[in-house]
């Protein structure tokens, strides 16, 4: 019978060849993520329900990335570190990122990448809802709450329903204005927040394997955006370049048969489409840039796990170089080896780091940051009537802080090219 | 378990999201120690815009300034109720306020697991877009065993989609609870 990747890796980890969307199944886990948020609790389920001197089912497939609240004051976002700190030291974890060492990372889903635990055909759970984006590496990916993580902890599976899948095309080439965002954005107008829940979204097309990882990360970040289980991309050779350049676990690669069923499908002639954003207060409020160009903004921020990796940098960097910014702007790096890449790449001649320097730019150091608010001395937090162009995931009422305060989700490019104007403007008018 | 549950009704729109449930900043408090829990309680979608909580008229908070638990026990929403992120400090917060079931057009999907496994609150599905009838006060009662709810306010009564597959966790009251009584708890090597 003919599958999707999604349903041949539920097979695999479901011991079965063939598994039916709609069916549910238990699956192992090849990887359990969490982090400062929800590494807490889930903890303190799990030592409730297999006691306290329990074991996790297998050290080396837990990994414990602090992230959320991290350069903050905040009492209890510290003892939530420590609470991280002594889980992964009562039980010998070997993949803890302790915070005020050298192995912080930062952002969860960026540093899984960095460090080699995204590996195709495998299954990642995780206590976020953006684990979807390991997805781009033709692995299952998706995000979880705390009750389920701690039942995984103990024994290693979980039960999920086998979902449809949904393809998406993008026929033809990226054009030089358009970024992944553009692309998810297009796509959570044409099929609202809820329009994949309980599915699968693969991404296909000519234009979606002449991306870089970075970028393929962003589609799948934003398949839970739609609701989506989770997004996923097919293995090419720059997914392999990747992986066996970060580790040398071995892995199989799916794809899903030509005959495979869909939910449905979605084509984009991909040198049609337009730049767009996300207006308030949701995620599918698409607009093309242009029709809201001259909207007066108060900040522009460029971070997170969907919108602060290099990639997303050299964009901007396009847009920055010998411009100064005209409001306050945000430059969040995700992880710290993305921080050093602002320092180490450059774009001509010019080091990142010193483009947005010399803009105007505050740069901060690698974390959630203001993506989701945060406690109130997190950088760049929304205020009062606060309307942000942002690079982030997410747009609700009081997203990045303020609950008066406007995010207009946006690309690099876009988010840019506004920090420049102090208006909502599209990126072609600079490139 | 209750086969029938009452309580008032406090109505929302679309798309309710996890940060209008509980905002962000409040989910650094310990959700074990029985003092912090309680403001899991107090801010209990303290994230809704004002003039969307409780409808229709909007101007209701969930819970009242300086307490810590709602009069109303039921939520009635529409189409895709706690999208967003997986935090699961979502359901935990509408059960310490005092919510016991939640009836909408629909659900997120990491929230839905979220209540069922997490045996907090019971997320009933309608095919009929009830928050546009139902009014924030109502009095209704929910029968489990023949899924109907009754506005005993409006004197009207509507079939409830009927749980499916989910409903023996729910009997059970949580995914391990659930697991316990069909011996699911052994380890991965078993």
């Amino acid at each position: 019978m003919a599958q999707t990747i999604t349903q041949k890796i539920f097979a695999r980890a479901a011991n079965r060849k063939f598994v039916d969307p709609g069916q549910s199944v238990w699956l192992n886990v090849d990887v359990l993520l969490t982090h400062d948020v929800c590494g807490p609790p889930t903890f303190d389920i799990f030592k409730q329900e297999f006691g306290p001197d329990a074991k996790v089912w297998d050290p080396s497939k837990v990994v414990v990335l602090p992230d959320h609240y991290i350069f903050t004051a905040n009492e209890h976002a510290h003892r939530n570190i420590d609470l991280l700190r002594q889980f992964a030291a009562d039980q010998n974890l070997p993949n803890y990122y302790d915070v005020g060492t050298e192995r912080y990372r930062g952002v969860c889903h960026v540093a899984l990448a960095e460090e080699g635990f995204n590996i195709p055909g495998t299954v990642l759970f995780g206590t976020d809802s953006h684990t979807c984006t390991s997805g781009a590496f033709g692995m299952f990916g998706s995000g979880i709450g705390n009750t389920d993580a701690a039942f995984i902890l103990g024994t290693g599976k979980l039960w999920e329903k086998v979902p449809d899948s949904m393809k998406f095309i993008f026929e033809g080439q990226m054009p030089e204005y358009l970024t992944a965002k553009d692309l998810i954005l297009h796509i959570l107008g044409d099929i609202t927040t809820d329009g994949a829940t309980y599915r699968a979204m693969e991404f296909d097309g000519e234009a979606v394997f002449s991306l870089p990882m970075d970028e393929r990360m962003t589609l799948c970040n934003m398949a839970i955006e739609a609701g989506g289980m989770n997004g996923i991309i097919a293995v090419d050779a720059i997914t392999e370049a990747f992986v066996k350049a970060r580790t040398s676990k071995p892995y199989e690669i799916f794809t899903s048969d030509p005959d495979a069923r869909y939910h449905s499908m979605y084509r984009y002639q991909t040198d049609k489409l337009e730049p767009v954003v996300a207006m308030p207060h949701s995620p599918d409020n698409r607009a093309t840039v242009r029709s809201v160009a001259g909207t007066p903004i108060t900040k522009s921020y460029i971070g997170s796990c969907t919108g602060g990796k290099l990639t997303d940098f050299m964009l901007a960097a396009k847009i920055l170089k010998g411009k100064k910014v005209a409001v306050k702007t945000n430059i969040v790096p995700a992880t710290v080896l993305v921080a050093s890449q602002l320092s180490t790449e450059s774009y001509e001649g010019q080091s990142l780091r010193h483009i947005f320097e010399e803009a105007g730019c505050d740069i901060a150091l690698p974390s959630c940051a203001a993506c989701l608010g945060g406690p109130s001395d997190t950088v760049g937090r929304s205020v009062d009537n606060d309307v942000v162009v942002s690079t982030t995931n997410r747009n609700f009422p009081g997203r990045m802080g303020s609950k008066f305060a406007g995010v207009y989700l946006a690309s690099p490019l876009t988010a840019a090219a506004s920090a420049v104007t102090g208006k909502l403007t599209d990126p072609r008018d600079f490139l | 378990m209750e086969t029938i549950i009452q309580g008032k009704a406090y109505v929302l729109g679309k798309n309710i999201d996890t940060d209008q449930i509980i905002p962000a900043e409040h989910l650094v408090y310990s959700l074990s120690d029985p003092e912090e829990v309680k403001l899991y309680g107090k801010y209990a979608l303290s994230g809704v815009p004002i003039d969307q909580a409780g409808l229709p008229t909007g101007q209701i908070p969930f819970v009242e300034e300086g307490d810590f638990a709602s009069p109303y026990t039921i939520i009635v929403a529409g189409p895709n109720f706690g999208c967003g992120s997986s935090r699961e400090h979502a359901p935990f917060a509408l059960k310490v306020a005092g919510a016991k079931a939640i009836i909408a057009e629909s659900y997120a999907r990491i929230f839905y697991r979220n209540c069922v496994d997490g045996g907090f609150v019971i997320p009933f599905e309608t095919t009929e877009p009830l928050n546009k009838t139902v009014m924030t006060g109502d009095e209704l009662a929910i029968d489990m065993e023949n899924n109907t709810l009754t506005n005993l306010t409006q004197n009207v009564v509507t079939q409830l989609r009927p749980l499916g597959d989910v409903v023996t966790i729910v009997q059970a009251g949580g995914i391990f609870e659930y697991a316990r009584k069909n011996n699911l708890m052994a380890s991965n090597e078993a």
